[in-house]
């Protein structure tokens, strides 16, 4: 079950993508999709055969939406930070933080939802000790942000890639 | 059917969100002016690649779905183009100044 749902998920992200650049959903061009879809996919296994093996999908629905509440709080907070910016400079950081997750694909998504939510910018991920160092935009409650980034993100995302 | 005609339920929403994805899109280039260092500049324009692109997603979808009286959502694949493709050049610019400044 976990292989299949490892070797679909490309095949059927390409297939969607091929149909909305198309804006149809007629069945000439869902053929077309499917066959580019698998051909894609079975290339792309050549180019990296470490293959992400994704299980209990359900959870990835409230992994997005917490990180789409968490980039409109930060959006709100960031644009507080510029707009009071002539006053007060932010108080910019480094904080480092223990990951326990060792999967590449879940380190990459890890990496994406930082960096993709304004205020973290991911910098560094040590190799020996699986250290992340994150720059942060307004640094006040250090120990806040580890538990907020291993709760809220690292968590679901090892139960899913791991 | 045309712009001109569009029903005020699409077209003032369409119009405040777009109104509100410019001001973050002005709001991270303020941040750019204001903060002081290349550190804090770096998280200014995150503001307008995410929440500012999404309203001018959501603006997009509403006004073109109305417009071909179907839902049209092929937008939805240059946001996530975006998504995916900025985090890169962030870490990269990142790793830059980190390394400089060593």
């Amino acid at each position: 079950m976990r292989r299949l749902t490892g070797r679909i998920l490309l095949p059927l992200a390409l297939l969607v993508a091929w149909v909305l650049l198309n804006d149809t959903l007629s069945f000439g061009q869902v053929l077309l999709g499917a066959l580019f879809a698998m051909l894609i996919s079975l290339a792309i296994r050549r180019l990296r055969p470490l293959a992400a093996q994704p299980r209990r999908l359900h959870l990835l629905f409230g992994l997005i939406w917490h990180v789409l509440m968490d980039v409109i709080r930060s959006n709100i907070a960031v644009a507080g930070v510029i707009l009071g910016a002539t006053k007060r400079q932010p108080n910019v950081g480094f904080i480092r933080i223990p990951l326990d997750m060792r999967d590449p694909h879940g380190l990459a998504m890890l990496a994406v939802i930082l960096t993709a939510t304004p205020g973290t910018v991911w910098t560094d991920l040590s190799p020996d000790t699986n250290e992340l160092t994150l720059h942060v935009l307004d640094l006040k409650d250090e120990a806040g942000w580890v538990r907020l980034i291993k709760d809220r993100y690292e968590r679901p995302l090892m139960e899913i890639f791991e | 059917m045309n712009g001109a005609e569009l029903s005020p339920w699409i077209a003032l929403p369409a119009a405040a969100l777009l109104v509100l994805g410019g001001l973050l899109g002005l709001l991270g280039a303020l941040g750019l002016l204001r903060l002081s260092d290349f550190y804090a500049r770096i998280h200014a324009p995150t503001l307008a690649n995410t929440l500012g692109a999404g309203c001018v997603l959501i603006a997009s979808i509403l006004v073109s779905s109305a417009i071909a009286e179907r839902p049209v959502v092929h937008e939805v694949l240059i946001t996530l183009c975006v998504i995916l493709s900025s985090p890169v050049t962030a870490m990269l610019l990142m790793r830059a100044a980190v390394y400089r400044d060593r």
